[in-house]
């Protein structure tokens, strides 16, 4: 069975988005202004122009006249803050392939179709375990001290539904009511009541770890590409056009909970299309090479980089990576390619961050809802388990293991699964107050429970 | 009629145009130009009853081509899939029977990403209209042996040797009972066990081919699931979760946030309950309820999934499919038919926020553009009212709020004051009926219904 993975047809459907958006304007007559799509008028163009060497300047160095005014307070108040990046690998990745304890005697018994090869690639935190073959990414990272593993992550009685295991970790809490975030949660203590870039999804969608009940925060695809085109529309008629996004979205009060969504998206949205002005169609460029890829993985993360290193006021940033991890069958191949290019684009953001000298203020945490049962099934695949892995990248990651992966004959619970040895919450309220400064209790449900790790350094 | 049907509140109020565009709304893709009154005409009974039980299939309108003219190829060509079912929502006399369509696919969510083959998701979509107001039991057994399932949901290389819970899993959690209502872990692995014996072939240049059921491959050991043991197979797997006690208030509950975002009241949720489980399981009589409940009619609005309002704004607009484009604009705005997000299908809470907004922006300014005014060839009025009232024509004249109609009207005379020179005041008029009709297609009237 062929599976098409998921970013291909999403990303060829954006590279068409583009094509079309610039096609049909209407014909320009001398003496008229240029309409939208193929003009810019003189701030946008100056902003350009100025592009990407605003990394250089940094934002509060350099005069924004297209950011509002929310934004360049953010970014001016707190120049170097501290940014998150939750990546996810969707559908829960098999920990015990991409750490293989080769030399425990259990594993090729209860993997004997799919245990892995003797890579050579020593974890040398536990010379038990070897990384995946196609690995080598992560693996550079953490010798290079920049990458925490956590090998068994999870919490008690893990819920082996991905919708129940994903909700849990995106809310912080074992509540399948809570409908916030937790990175929503602190940004909306935290955050400002005026820049949505504080909490940005850049999958298109709203990534739920992000969701807000008063802050704003932001979805887009890419850095590229916000921009609101009207046909047979330009000039002074677009500008007034274009102001009355918002007004136009609250025009029927917001009583109903969709009128309350559609008000609260459209002024977003009008506020993120002044925000983002500079990017559009600039060409970003990245001083490292990204892996190339069908996928919009590396080249969200290129877009990020070159956000950050623009000074744009992000605080929570959320994706997900490449790949399809809910190997029920012939997992073999598809974990690979996932691992593979979600390592190297990760590792090439890390380069991206130290050239662009902010890898001091970014910290990327990489998880997943469940680890995969130690047994393989009968498909050449495995089933859903308990415990997983999570990572943590940056140059600040302590870069040491935390928690244990113990023989296999001691880690697993009654149905065959990894136990957990550190729990999901005790990573999250230690990244909130030793990364943010944040007390976490203002974040995450009853958060003094929950014994707090050295993560940062 | 069965008693239980009398005692789910009924709407009494008036149902004039504006409650006949809600329901076609909810029931369909909204009106045609005219369809509305036509409908208030009739009263709500009737009205209901039209939708749930139509005429023979017609196709009103011109037929589906992509942009150099040619027809759809939705078995091969990518994306045609998407536009051939959209086609059928612009131009259909069934609306019911494509939203029911359209539920059963968000119900029993299939994705292509895992399938890889658009033959077998458009069969499963037969599948879906045949069933469509009829009998979920039967529904239910049909979709455990549909080959895009046996795909999606690994079901073929579920075996007694090496049971695959895929299936079992999200048949109870996510098709019949809700999440951890009922059932347990253990009951997971058994209903596995009695789901085994599915498998298909392989053939080169036609992929997967010949779904059948193996007794080889079936577990025929005892098994026990919630609470009760025999030797069940794939039929008793299903049977179970369907006379299962809490199968009906999920159905129930399930069913009717397609229709209405509130939750049912308790007293109305029992008594569609008993109505689902004493017509058998049957889908008509409980849709029906829905669809005269007072909550559809001055309940709270609903923001439109992307295809509705896609469909929505060509069938008002009077456009049929002409272009490959909206495969990938239903896409961006979060809504590719037959390309659901994951097994739980698409979240109804969720369709809007910054990037999606921005495709919605994009469709409709897509369904304008062909008829764009040049403002070099047609000269339109300097004056607001009319320009507003011209942009509301090309809709079919859908009622406006009066709070939607002062916002554009502000917008109006703004536009027009920015016209300092002869040959803006003979152009921006044109300019400007072009971006009403942009703007009244985003307002909030015309985004939630």
């Amino acid at each position: 069975m062929s599976r098409c993975c998921n970013e291909f047809s999403r990303s060829s459907l954006l590279r068409r988005a583009v094509a079309e958006a610039g096609s049909g304007l209407p014909v320009i007559e001398p003496g008229m202004p240029l309409p939208a799509g193929t003009g810019l008028d003189r701030r946008d163009l100056l902003l350009r122009s100025a592009g990407l060497a605003l990394a250089v300047y940094g934002a509060g160095a350099f005069p924004l006249p297209g950011f509002e005014e929310g934004v360049l307070e953010a970014a001016e108040a707190a120049p170097a803050q501290p940014v998150l990046v939750s990546v996810f690998l969707d559908g829960g990745a098999d920990s015990l392939s991409l750490l293989a304890p080769v030399a425990d005697p259990d594993y090729r018994r209860l993997r004997p179709r799919l245990a892995l090869p003797d890579s050579g690639l020593v974890f040398t935190e536990d010379p038990r375990l070897r990384w995946h073959p196609e690995a080598a990414a992560f693996r550079t990272l953490h010798l290079e001290g920049k990458l925490t593993v956590l090998p068994t992550v999870g919490y008690r009685d893990a819920d082996q539904s991905h919708f129940t295991s994903r909700h849990y970790w995106e809310v912080g809490a074992t509540n399948p009511g809570l409908r916030t975030g937790w990175l929503g949660r602190y940004l909306d203590r935290a955050g400002r009541p005026d820049n949505p870039l504080q909490g940005l999804s850049l999958d298109g969608e709203l990534a739920p770890p992000l969701a807000t009940s008063k802050s704003p925060v932001a979805a887009l695809r890419g850095v590229e590409g916000y921009r609101f085109w009207a046909p047979g529309v330009w000039g002074e008629v677009e500008t007034q056009m274009l102001g009355t996004l918002a007004p136009l979205g609250a025009a029927r009060g917001s009583r109903d909970r969709a009128l309350a969504s559609l008000a609260g998206t459209a002024k977003q949205a009008q506020r993120l299309r002044h925000q983002l002005a500079p990017f559009n169609g600039a060409g970003l460029t990245s001083p490292v090479a990204y892996p190339k890829h069908r996928s919009s993985f590396p080249a969200r993360l290129a877009g990020l980089a070159a956000m950050l290193g623009a000074g744009l006021p992000l605080r929570c940033v959320a994706l997900r990576a490449y790949g399809m991890y809910d190997t029920h069958d012939d997992q073999v191949e598809p974990l690979a390619q996932g691992l593979k290019l979600s390592g190297e684009s990760l590792l090439a953001f890390q380069r991206d961050l130290e050239a662009r000298g902010v890898a001091d203020r970014v910290l990327t945490l990489v998880w997943t809802e469940f680890g995969r049962r130690a047994e393989e099934n009968g498909s050449r695949g495995t089933d859903h388990g308990a415990a997983g892995v999570a990572m943590l990248m940056g140059a600040r990651a302590r870069g040491q293991m935390v928690g244990e992966l113990p023989l296999l004959r001691d880690a697993l619970d009654r149905q065959g699964n990894l136990k957990a040895s550190v729990d999901f919450r005790s990573v999250y309220t230690s990244l909130l107050e030793q990364w943010f400064d944040f007390d976490a209790a203002g974040a995450i449900p009853n958060a003094k429970a929950y014994g707090r790790l050295q993560l940062v350094k | 009629m069965p008693q239980a049907a009398a005692r789910v509140p009924v709407y009494r109020g008036r149902f004039g145009p504006e409650e006949a565009e809600r329901l076609l709304w909810r029931a369909g893709f909204g009106p045609r130009r005219g369809e509305a009154e036509a409908l208030a005409r009739r009263g709500l009974n009737e009205s209901v009853r039209a939708l749930t039980a139509p005429g023979r299939q017609r196709f009103v309108g011109p037929r589906p081509r992509d942009e150099k003219g040619r027809p759809l190829a939705p078995r091969d060509a990518w994306g045609h899939d998407h536009l051939w079912w959209l086609d059928r929502m612009v131009r259909g006399n069934r609306p019911l029977l494509e939203r029911m369509t359209l539920v059963w696919h968000d119900w029993f969510a299939t994705s292509n990403e895992g399938v890889g083959s658009q033959g077998l998701m458009l069969r499963q979509n037969a599948l879906f209209r045949r069933y469509w107001l009829g009998s979920f039991r039967q529904l239910t057994l049909a979709v455990t042996r549909d080959p895009a399932m046996l795909l999606w949901l690994s079901g073929t290389d579920n075996t007694k040797w090496s049971p695959n819970e895929n299936y079992a899993r999200e048949l109870m959690e996510l098709f019949t009972l809700g999440a951890g209502r009922g059932y347990t872990e253990r009951d997971v692995r058994e209903q596995a066990r009695a789901l085994t014996g599915f498998r298909n072939d392989w053939r080169e240049g036609v992929g997967p081919t010949r779904f059948r059921f193996d007794r080889e491959r079936h577990d025929l050991g005892p098994k026990r699931i919630f609470g009760r043991r025999g030797r069940f197979d794939w039929r008793d797997a299903v049977e179970l979760c369907i006379k299962h006690p809490r199968h009906p208030s999920f159905f129930v509950s399930k069913l009717w946030g397609y229709f209405i975002p509130t939750a049912p009241p308790a007293s109305t949720r029992r008594s569609l309950e008993r109505l689902y489980v004493r017509n058998r399981y049957a889908v008509r009589p409980v849709v029906r309820a829905i669809l005269k409940h007072p909550l559809l009619y001055d309940g709270p609005r609903m923001v439109k999934p992307p295809v509705v309002y896609t469909a929505g704004l060509l069938r008002a607009s009077g456009r049929g499919i002409d272009t490959e484009s909206w495969t990938w604009l239903c896409a961006n705005a979060g809504q590719q038919l037959f390309y659901p997000p994951n097994v739980a299908g698409w979240n109804d809470d969720r369709w809007l926020d910054t990037a999606t907004y921005l495709a919605r922006w994009d469709i409709a300014g897509r369904v304008t553009r062909p008829a764009q005014l040049d403002p070099g060839k047609v000269q339109a009025p300097f004056d607001a009212d009319k320009l507003l009232d011209r942009a509301l024509g090309f809709w079919g004249d859908p009622p406006l709020s009066a709070g939607t109609r002062r916002v554009l009207r502000a917008y109006t005379d703004r536009a027009l004051a920015t016209a300092n020179q002869n040959w803006k005041r003979r152009s921006y008029p044109a300019l400007i009926e072009n971006s009403l009709r942009h703007l009244i297609a985003v307002s909030p009237d015309l985004q939630t219904s």
